[in-house]
């Protein structure tokens, strides 16, 4: 059984006990444990099962490698699946489930996939399930979903929050084992601005598990030192329980801090997700261990040698009590010595050498632990835990020497180092057959802007497994970086350290190395995909060679870890299979992030409300207090319509309509873009600019400008006052602002970077109100101030003056045809303003009208609407538009597009009005359908609707709609099918529905 | 070729399927074919398969830099929709779309088209009535879509917020018989029929060069020597410039990183696929589990396959404002492909300035769902020098300013 031993347990407090739940049961553990410790403590060692066989799974590793222990952590709005038990801290409340079982972990209906496993190898699914068709929507495939998947769905919405810092440094350090902290010390000590970053809780890494001394001391004493020495620096900033997640281009890095999982309890975000630009990164990751592949190796019991070791040295607990080890190298001695000195027995270990290791052999050996050289495991008996071992000889076929009851495997088939973070920007990887890794390959690091190299591994991850060789490693890489970040470092001997000499290993990918294929299909690489040996070859047997092909096919190293523990193995079998060499075969995409990231960390403070921050206009608060309904426009709000009590949407436009034609209006028109243009060279800017001629308009006027892209479709359209000589301000439509401000400044400085011009969107600093209607010019001469009379202010003329004491710039300029002004003042003053209007035109009758309002009186007017009328496929001259399009300008963006042949075919749809013949309102978008098909069968068309609306004015529906020779077929009538099943039959009509003399806002 | 079927797996499995062969063979190549596709992707792969099928051509050589199916195929989101606006892409994108529905039995290989259906969100006035026009022209097209109520949408996908504080959702324009499908598969069905009909998929062969005489191509260079034929057709989204400069034209495309991200995998909550193009995020849930989340392209050039985070996160934040429980879920992997962006965002299927070389290419952020109905056309085109369904598409649209706008429908993502 697994279960707390009386000595070890560095990491816990064995004075403070914790109690937590697992499946409902509670739990005793230690402040200190993780919640995988805490449960071998309690004899808790099959916590899950597979995703597609549904095998009994325990824990295989100590950390974040850990395929198998995932659980369903907290409850409600705190609860969150597939949490990786090996790096769950443990705290009091704990309660934890395991996944993927019905109904029971122990009893789970899903483990008769695993009788069948022999009919479900590596993708069946793509030989299977084709018939009937039907089938797979209705049978197959929800059958499938529903056995896949692994935790449980989170149901409401989170109760945490979560944030973003952002973080500049000369050089970061990811890792906090001893090569990061002795990377983080040189670089330090050199004077460099350096973050260093530790995944776990705790500083050291495995290297206090492993034993050793660093300059003659126990290698916690120097980790002490370092920390200390670290934290009195000024310029090291230390983060633990913080991942480096992921590298990207330039410089820039990713940490994960988990600040309140450890205690949820706390205050404060839950995740900190920290955006950092490095010069120069450090990955001082350390290596994984890799499993074997021998028969049963996923069986609860079978665990990575050093994670066996991390367990008892850590938190003083142990998977078993007989345990048999299986190894091709030296370091899985130290686990039997550990073992053998907390207590545990040591029943053999299984050396796959045939010459058996170095020093540490010996050592194990005079303590009596029985060594079998050239020997393997064939296969682990037992279901849901361990029973026993058969041996064999690692170069046979898997006969059984002898069968051995134990009930724990230690496994170890050599390291890996970490190399994700190298790779996700491109750094290289070269195969070092000696201790058969792969390692960074110096001469191919992720390069910068500058295409040198900017990420440094360093220590174990670097391929630098013996205490000594990391410690020198980490100095190296680390000086280099600090040189390369600008800081140089005094040359420092390392600290010496000194560990027990190695034999080397033998590369094992297969135990025995004959397995026969029973036993293959039985040998475990990816333990949550459930893919095996027999997977990977029936894979390269279909022809699916290359490592992305395997991957794929197979879903090796797909899991939740991402193949940390599968991947070599996977391709040296995949190697093996296509009798390829392992570098050949290489290795698949390394990917961010280096272990999966909470969404909400991604999302950051940036939720609800201020998931995009709304912007307001000054009178914003006014509207909201007088029944506005909102329209998002842009990432404004605008009032759709100020609807009245006992009022609906519908009655309540109609009636600002009506009022805004027979009286008055007032329409907060402050979204509207507005951008200054101003410059020696503006004039001839602007021209390029807008379709019409801006530079000879007069001071003082206004002139209605459509602007085109350089495939001239029109993109936006507004009213441009020239200020004075070299200022012209640009009106733009409201969702425009921000991107016709680009647009602008993306010619200035690609284009035409020598033009003296200079561009400000000044969209927030004016308010602006439009008053609109017969009474407008009443309402503004009660407010006093200023002569607006025809003869001072005429049509698309502006002026400066004072309204009710208020400093103001009055445009007339009318999109409504009516009388109309739209006055301009500084943002804070917009609602007094507005106050001092609405007050003063009471005794009119003006009301505040809505986007909707708006709508309607433009369309009566036959006024265009962008993105209305436009859909980025329409020209200026489909809309009629001709005159506001200069003849005289030799150039203007989209000019030259214009001309071409499709551009100027007397066959384009071109604007016109419709009317339907019974009154009622065309559907929106509807189109005009003609006779027949095209050669695709789909009906053909003649035109479409683009803008309906019902007029309050005339009493009918009225729509714009741009129609195949449409200006030439007034009276022709046409059919819209609508989607409600109904034919709505229209007539083409002018589009000008209201006053076409323009009389009204003239007067 | 071995039928594949569930005898066949459960006969296999007595003698622990040994007895499977290759998917596709591995040939070397020969001197010379009548056509040579370059690029087995899901495009040239279904063009070679087409041309086979429809037309009898069969004496085909695929060539492929990689490995099949690697590129765009390989790191999409999977979508298959065709409610799309204009006329020319609506009868493409229908046409995959249907063929897709046979695939896995035209092919015998499951490429697990799941016909759940996609809702594209609403949530401005100006989508609402975009997606109104859509439906519209779609009932025309003979595409079925409709343009649903928030309520249908909250019915259709519980776990969505249809009353966010920023973007509420307004409707929705659903197809239902639109989905997904296994996007390796999709590739590998094509190569092992096109294989079995005694068509070359030859991997890790480069094209170094395009050989042609009085303006007609003769050939291509590659890394395992010159190969002859009569006809080219070049399949290499991302690298369809390179391919071009080689044949001696140009081509109106600029070539982005497109990203895509995956969660860790869950049980089933969400049967269908779902777009928010407003906010810029689209999801749907694999049959393993993993929500499958993608965003809009990044905003420069680049041939990384990797991309910037901020778009990551701009996705990520649209779609836990969208669907608030993902919350708690992690991004266990986020990739990178290059896309091929065309002036109007709609793809290139045209013969070129050389004669005898055809080219399909610019399916920019929206090609997986388009591979039957592309390699349909393009097989047409390539057999008989012109078909409807790829006519809108030609190179000359760009002199001619013939330009296929999807901007209304489909502002940002595919």
């Amino acid at each position: 059984m697994s279960t707390r031993i009386a000595s070890h347990g560095r990491l816990i407090d064995r004075n403070t006990t914790v109690s937590f739940t697992f499946n409902g049961k509670s739990f005793i553990g230690h402040a200190g444990d993780t919640l995988a410790s805490a449960l071998m403590a309690n004899d808790q060692m099959m916590i899950g099962r597979s995703f597609k066989y549904h095998r009994p799974r325990g824990l295989v590793a100590s950390g974040a490698e850990e395929p198998n222990a995932l659980v369903g952590l907290g409850t409600g709005s705190r609860f969150e699946p597939n949490q990786r038990a090996t790096t769950t801290e443990l705290f009091d409340g704990l309660s934890a489930r395991s996944q993927n079982h019905w109904p029971s972990l122990e009893h789970d209906i899903g483990a008769i996939n695993s009788l069948f496993a022999r009919f479900l190898p590596a993708g069946f699914y793509y030989k299977t399930f084709m018939y009937p068709r039907s089938f797979w929507k209705s049978v197959y495939e929800p059958f499938i979903r529903q056995s896949a998947g692994l935790g449980q769905v989170p149901t409401e919405r989170d109760a945490d929050t979560y944030e973003h810092f952002y973080a500049f440094t000369d050089v970061l350090v990811i890792g906090g084992g001893v090569a990061g902290l002795q990377a983080a010390l040189t670089a330090g000590r050199a004077g460099a601005k350096v973050l260093l970053m530790e995944q776990s809780a705790h500083w050291g890494g495995r290297a206090p598990v492993d034993g050793g001394t660093i300059d003659g001391a126990p290698v916690e004493e120097f980790v002490e030192q370092a920390v200390s020495e670290l934290e009195a620096m000024p310029n090291v900033t230390l983060r633990n329980r913080c991942m480096g997640a992921g590298i990207y281009d330039h410089g820039y890095a990713l940490g994960y801090e988990r600040l309140t999982d450890h205690g949820p309890a706390q205050p404060g975000p839950r995740h900190r997700l920290w955006r950092i630009r490095a010069k120069q990164i450090v990955t001082a990751t350390g290596a994984i261990e890799r499993p074997l592949a021998f028969a049963g190796n996923d069986v609860p019991g079978v665990m990575l040698a050093s994670a066996m070791r991390d367990y008892v040295v850590n938190y003083g607990v142990t998977p078993g009590q007989r345990v048999i080890v299986a190894t091709n190298n030296d370091d899985a001695y130290r686990t039997a010595i550990t073992l053998h000195e907390a207590g545990v027995q040591v029943l053999r270990i299984l050396d796959a050498r045939n010459s058996g290791g170095g020093p540490l052999m010996s050592v194990a050996r005079e303590l009596g632990i029985r060594i079998d050289c050239g020997r393997a495991i064939g296969k682990v008996k037992g279901g849901k835990r361990v029973t026993g071992v058969s041996v064999c000889a690692q170069e046979g076929q898997g006969g059984a020497l002898e069968d051995v009851a134990c009930d724990a495997v230690a496994m170890s088939g050599g390291w890996s180092p970490v190399v994700h973070l190298w790779s996700h920007c491109g750094g290289k990887l070269t195969w070092d057959d000696a201790h058969a890794m792969f390692r960074p390959d110096p001469q191919r690091p992720p390069t910068g802007a500058d295409g040198l190299g900017y990420v440094t591994a360093a220590g174990a991850a670097n391929g630098a497994l013996a205490l000594d060789a990391v410690l020198e490693d980490a100095t190296v890489a680390a000086s280099a970086a600090a040189r390369a970040a600008g800081f140089k470092s005094k040359s420092v001997a390392p600290p010496q350290g000194a560990a027990s000499p190695e034999a080397p290993l033998e590369p094992v990918w297969l135990m025995p190395r004959q397995a026969e294929t029973p036993l293959r299909m039985k040998s475990w690489l990816d333990y949550q995909n459930d893919v095996k040996v027999s997977d990977v070859q029936l894979a390269a047997r279909e022809g699916y060679e290359s490592v992305e092909h395997t991957k794929r096919y197979t879903t090796l190293g797909m899991a939740t870890d991402q193949g940390k523990l599968s991947n070599i193995n996977g391709l040296a079998t995949l190697a093996d299979a296509l009798q390829a060499e392992i570098p050949q075969v290489g290795t698949t995409t390394f990917r961010p992030p280096y272990t999966p990231i909470s969404m909400g960390a991604i999302a950051g403070e940036a939720r609800g409300e201020v998931f995009q921050p709304i912007r307001k206009t000054p009178m914003h608060d006014w509207h909201e207090a007088h029944g506005a309904e909102w329209e998002p426009v842009g990432h404004w709000r605008r009032p759709y319509a100020y609807r009245r009590p006992g009022e609906s949407t519908h009655d309540a436009v109609m009636r600002e309509v009506k009022n805004t034609r027979e009286a008055v209006g007032m329409l907060d028109a402050s979204t509207l873009g507005k951008i200054l243009v101003k410059g020696p060279d503006a004039g001839r800017f602007l021209d390029m600019m807008y379709t019409n001629m801006m530079s000879t308009l007069k001071p003082g006027k206004c002139r209605y400008g459509l602007m085109c892209s350089e495939n001239g479709f029109l993109i936006d359209d507004g009213v441009v006052a020239r200020i004075d000589d070299d200022t012209w301000l640009c009106h733009t439509t409201t969702g425009g602002a921000d991107r016709i401000h680009a647009h602008m400044e993306e010619w200035l400085q690609t284009e035409w970077w020598d033009w003296q011009v200079y561009t400000a969107n000044l969209t927030e600093q004016y308010a602006q109100i439009a008053v609109v209607g017969p009474m407008a010019r009443t309402v503004l001469e009660t407010l006093g101030g200023m002569d607006l009379s025809k003869e001072s202010l005429g049509f698309m003329e502006w002026r400066d003056g004072a309204l009710g004491g208020i400093p103001v710039r009055v445009y007339r300029i009318s999109f409504s045809g009516e009388l109309s002004y739209e006055i301009a003042v500084p943002a804070s003053l917009g609602q007094a303003l507005w106050d001092k209007i609405a007050d003063v035109g009471a005794a009119y009758r003006i009301m505040p009208y809505g986007t909707e309002c708006l709508h309607i009186l433009r369309a009566e007017k036959g006024f265009i609407m962008i993105g209305d009328e436009t859909d980025g496929t329409v020209i200026p001259q489909d809309l009629g538009l001709h005159w506001a399009i200069s003849k005289k300008k030799e150039d203007f963006l989209g000019k030259r597009a214009q001309e071409r042949s499709h551009m100027t075919d007397p066959d384009r749809w071109k604007l016109v009005g419709l009317e339907t013949t019974d009154g009622s309102t065309l559907p929106d978008g509807a189109y005009a359908v003609a006779e027949g098909v095209n050669p695709n069968g789909q009906r053909n068309v003649q035109g479409r609707v683009t803008s309906t609306y019902h007029s309050p004015t005339l009493g009918r529906g009225i729509a714009m709609g741009l129609v195949l020779h449409g200006p030439d077929r007034m009276g022709e009538l046409l059919e819209f099918p609508g989607t409600d099943g109904k034919t709505y039959t229209a007539k083409i009509t002018d589009p000008v529905f209201y006053d076409k003399d323009g009389e009204k806002q003239n007067v | 070729m071995k039928r594949y079927s569930a005898f066949a797996v459960a006969r296999e499995a007595l003698r622990y399927h040994t007895g499977w062969g290759r998917a596709w063979a591995a040939p070397t190549p020969n001197r010379r074919y009548d056509v040579v596709i370059v690029g087995a992707g899901g495009h040239g792969l279904a063009t070679a398969y087409y041309l086979g099928k429809n037309f009898g051509i069969t004496n085909v050589a695929i060539l492929e830099k990689g490995w099949l199916g690697g590129g765009n195929t390989g790191r999409n989101t999977t979508i298959i929709r065709s409610n799309y606006l204009q006329d020319p892409s609506a009868a493409i994108y229908e046409k995959a779309r249907a063929l897709y529905e046979n695939m896995s039995q035209d092919l015998n290989y499951n490429v697990m088209f799941s016909p759940r259906g996609v809702i594209m969100l609403a949530q401005t006035e100006h989508e609402v009535r975009g997606y109104r026009r859509t439906a519209h022209a779609n009932a025309l097209q003979g595409v079925a879509t409709e343009f649903i109520s928030p309520e249908r949408v909250k019915e259709i996908v519980p776990i969505i917020s249809i009353d966010g504080p920023r973007y509420p959702v307004l409707g929705g324009l659903w197809q239902a018989r639109g989905g997904t499908a296994r996007h390796d598969a999709v590739a590998w069905g094509y190569a092992r029929a096109c294989s079995d009909m005694g068509m070359h998929v030859i991997q890790q062969c480069e094209v170094t060069g395009v050989r042609s005489e009085g303006g007609k191509v003769t050939g291509v260079d590659t890394s395992k020597g010159p190969i002859d034929c009569d006809k080219l057709g070049v399949v290499v989204a991302g690298h369809s410039g390179v391919l071009a400069e080689m044949a001696g034209f140009r081509l109106p495309i600029e070539s982005v990183a497109l990203q895509a991200l995956v969660s860790e995998p869950i049980k089933p909550c969400m049967d269908v696929v779902v777009m928010a193009n407003t906010v810029h995020g689209y999801m749907s849930q694999s049959d393993k589990g993993e929500m499958v989340i993608g965003g809009g392209a990044d905003g420069y050039n680049n041939y990384t396959q990797r991309g910037s985070f901020h778009h990551i996160e701009e996705t990520v934040r649209a779609l836990v404002e969208t669907f608030p429980m993902i919350s708690r879920l992690k991004m266990l992997r986020q990739w990178g492909g290059i896309v091929d962006m065309t002036g109007d965002r709609s793809p290139i299927l045209s013969k070129t300035p050389l004669e005898g070389c055809f080219i399909n290419c610019g399916w920019g952020t929206g090609g997986f769902k388009a591979i039957p109905g592309s390699g349909w056309g393009m097989a047409e085109l390539m057999a008989k020098g012109h078909s409807p369904l790829t006519e809108a598409f030609s190179l000359d649209r760009f002199k001619e300013g013939r330009f296929i706008d999807e901007s209304v429908a489909a502002g940002v993502a595919h």
